[in-house]
């Protein structure tokens, strides 16, 4: 066994990374340090004193949060308790918002970012509103939203819609902006007509530009929604983060916290292997 | 009487920021039914903007373009084109890039006579056991087949054709060329080549037009090619005629215009 060449897989570093965080986490948290007098006070105000008193406060170890991670996953499809939902069914809950937000912002957006980048006038007239619109926190329109759809889970499905609309909106309007001239010239010899151009010309080449905007949007939107819970949501990851905050159960946001991590990278992963099915080779 | 004419034509381009580039000025040529000419010059001596414009591409900022006597006021496949980075959409197999341009032209065909009409342009390449297969498949010189395929198969009026092997290695260049012989020969298009290769333009053109180095380009010369056809590049490079027109042209090149 080559035991250097073992050591050289970038895989065992990644693991020894892991495993020295978690051993040097397990230390620093499993020496009692988290008994009542090491009570932070600025913490003890903002929890409230009666939570204070009830609970240590302490970082867990990663042994108490592997430990609540299986009881968690354990129990993730629960639902004989409509208050204590299995985290499953909130994880679900974020992504079918996410889904639908992003789904309504795609709608909007291709076709938009299509006319954006292929009528410069039509790109002159709404520039200045997207330029405006664009960096605005998500959750800036959160109360808002709460005050115009009533409703906390339409409210964030609108998040979403915001703030997956942009970069899909831009990519496309560059991509369809940026189509290579040998391809519209090649269009405009054969004498391809305004809908075949775009059809056949223009919305194939964009595709791998639009593809990256898929990304970017849905990485954001899995960014936002755990926000937009938190705000009003009676369901939904953020909302069982915030839940488990208010009941002092660190180690179930920790879980929570890993697992939204997960998602998001199996989300990107996905979507990567997707956009390049879609898009052309050269 | 010639097809294609080119009358006094001029093209400025626009400098960002102010001012102009004048490319060509006041060309005029004329092109005959079924000549083949090519168009020969140092880089950016505007040789692709002229082809451009017969393409109708661009638009000229003075004097006119007529071919088959109508004014020409834009692109068409009547002046089909094969461009210089053979310009496959690589999201199309080369069945459906050559069937692109069928459709275009042949509008009333069934789809079956139109399927016919591509494969046959495609035997025509030699590519028929290739048609579906995507570009990133295929060589480059495959490419340019196809995008010579496409240009054919739209039955143009005028073929175009844009250093169409310039991006292609020695070898497969010369076939290409050999292939372009036979094809030019079989249909008897009316052809406008632009290229920088003496030896390619002499192979192929019933006339050559040299360009004089950029700015505000001219015709500095026209050279008549009466080598009798069909045409062998081996048979070629023993021959004292070739040898000739080929010493007129370099002496054009490298002592009239030095780039």
């Amino acid at each position: 066994m080559n035991v250097r060449r073992f050591l050289g897989r970038p895989w065992v570093a990644s693991l020894a990374i892991f495993v020295v965080f978690v051993a040097v986490w397990q230390v620093l948290t499993a020496g009692g340090s988290g008994g009542p007098g090491a009570l932070d006070p600025e913490y003890a105000r903002l929890a409230g004193q009666s939570a204070a008193v009830q609970q240590t406060g302490a970082i867990p170890p990663p042994t108490a949060v592997a430990a609540r991670g299986w009881e968690l996953l354990v129990n993730a499809f629960d639902r004989s308790n409509p208050n204590n939902l299995g985290i499953a069914w909130h994880l679900l809950q974020s992504l079918g918002r996410v889904l639908l937000g992003f789904a309504l912002a795609l709608i909007v957006a291709v076709p938009l970012g299509f006319a954006l980048g292929l009528f410069p006038a039509v790109h002159q007239a709404l520039n200045p509103f997207i330029q405006v619109l664009r960096p605005i926190s998500p959750l800036a329109w959160m109360p808002l939203a709460l005050y115009i759809f009533r409703d906390s889970g339409i409210s964030a499905i609108f998040i979403i819609f915001i703030c997956a609309l942009w970069p899909m909106l831009i990519n496309t309007a560059v991509g369809a902006a940026n189509v290579r001239q040998e391809w519209v010239n090649v269009s405009r010899v054969f004498g391809l007509d305004a809908f075949q151009h775009v059809t056949r010309i223009i919305f194939p080449a964009s595709v791998p530009m639009i593809m990256t905007g898929v990304r970017i949007s849905v990485g954001i939107a899995w960014f936002v929604i755990v926000a937009a819970e938190m705000v009003g949501a009676q369901s939904g990851v953020g909302y069982f983060i915030w839940n488990e905050w208010n009941n002092l159960q660190l180690s179930s946001m920790i879980v929570a916290i890993v697992l939204i991590g997960l998602i998001g990278l199996g989300l990107d992963v996905g979507l990567a292997w997707i956009g390049a099915r879609l898009s052309f080779r050269e | 009487m010639s097809f294609l004419s080119v009358s006094d034509v001029s093209m400025a381009f626009r400098i960002k920021g102010n001012g102009s580039f004048l490319a060509l000025d006041s060309v005029s040529m004329d092109v005959a039914g079924n000549e083949f000419v090519c168009l020969i010059g140092h880089s950016g001596c505007g040789k692709s903007t002229l082809l451009n414009l017969i393409a109708g591409l661009l638009l000229p900022t003075a004097g006119e373009i007529r071919c088959d006597g109508k004014a020409v006021r834009g692109p068409g496949p009547d002046r089909a084109m094969v461009f210089q980075s053979h310009a496959l959409l690589p999201w199309m197999t080369c069945f459906e890039n050559v069937h692109l341009a069928v459709k275009q032209v042949f509008s009333t065909l069934s789809a079956a006579q139109m399927k016919d009409k591509v494969e046959e342009a495609l035997r025509l390449v030699h590519l028929d056991h290739a048609m579906h297969k995507y570009p990133y498949e295929i060589s480059g010189g495959m490419k340019q087949r196809v995008g010579i395929a496409r240009a054919l198969a739209a039955a143009p009026q005028v073929l175009l054709l844009d250093e169409p092997f310039g991006a292609l290695d020695a070898l497969t260049r010369a076939s290409l060329q050999d292939e372009l012989v036979r094809i030019v020969e079989s249909i008897r298009s009316t052809v406008v080549m632009v290229t920088h290769d003496i030896d390619e333009a002499i192979l192929l053109s019933d006339r050559i037009v040299m360009m004089t180095n950029g700015p505000a380009a001219r015709i500095g010369d026209v050279l008549k090619i009466d080598l009798p056809r069909p045409r062998d590049r081996v048979a070629l490079a023993a021959n004292p005629q070739y040898a000739a027109h080929r010493e007129y042209l370099l002496k054009f090149l490298y002592q009239k215009q030095r780039a």
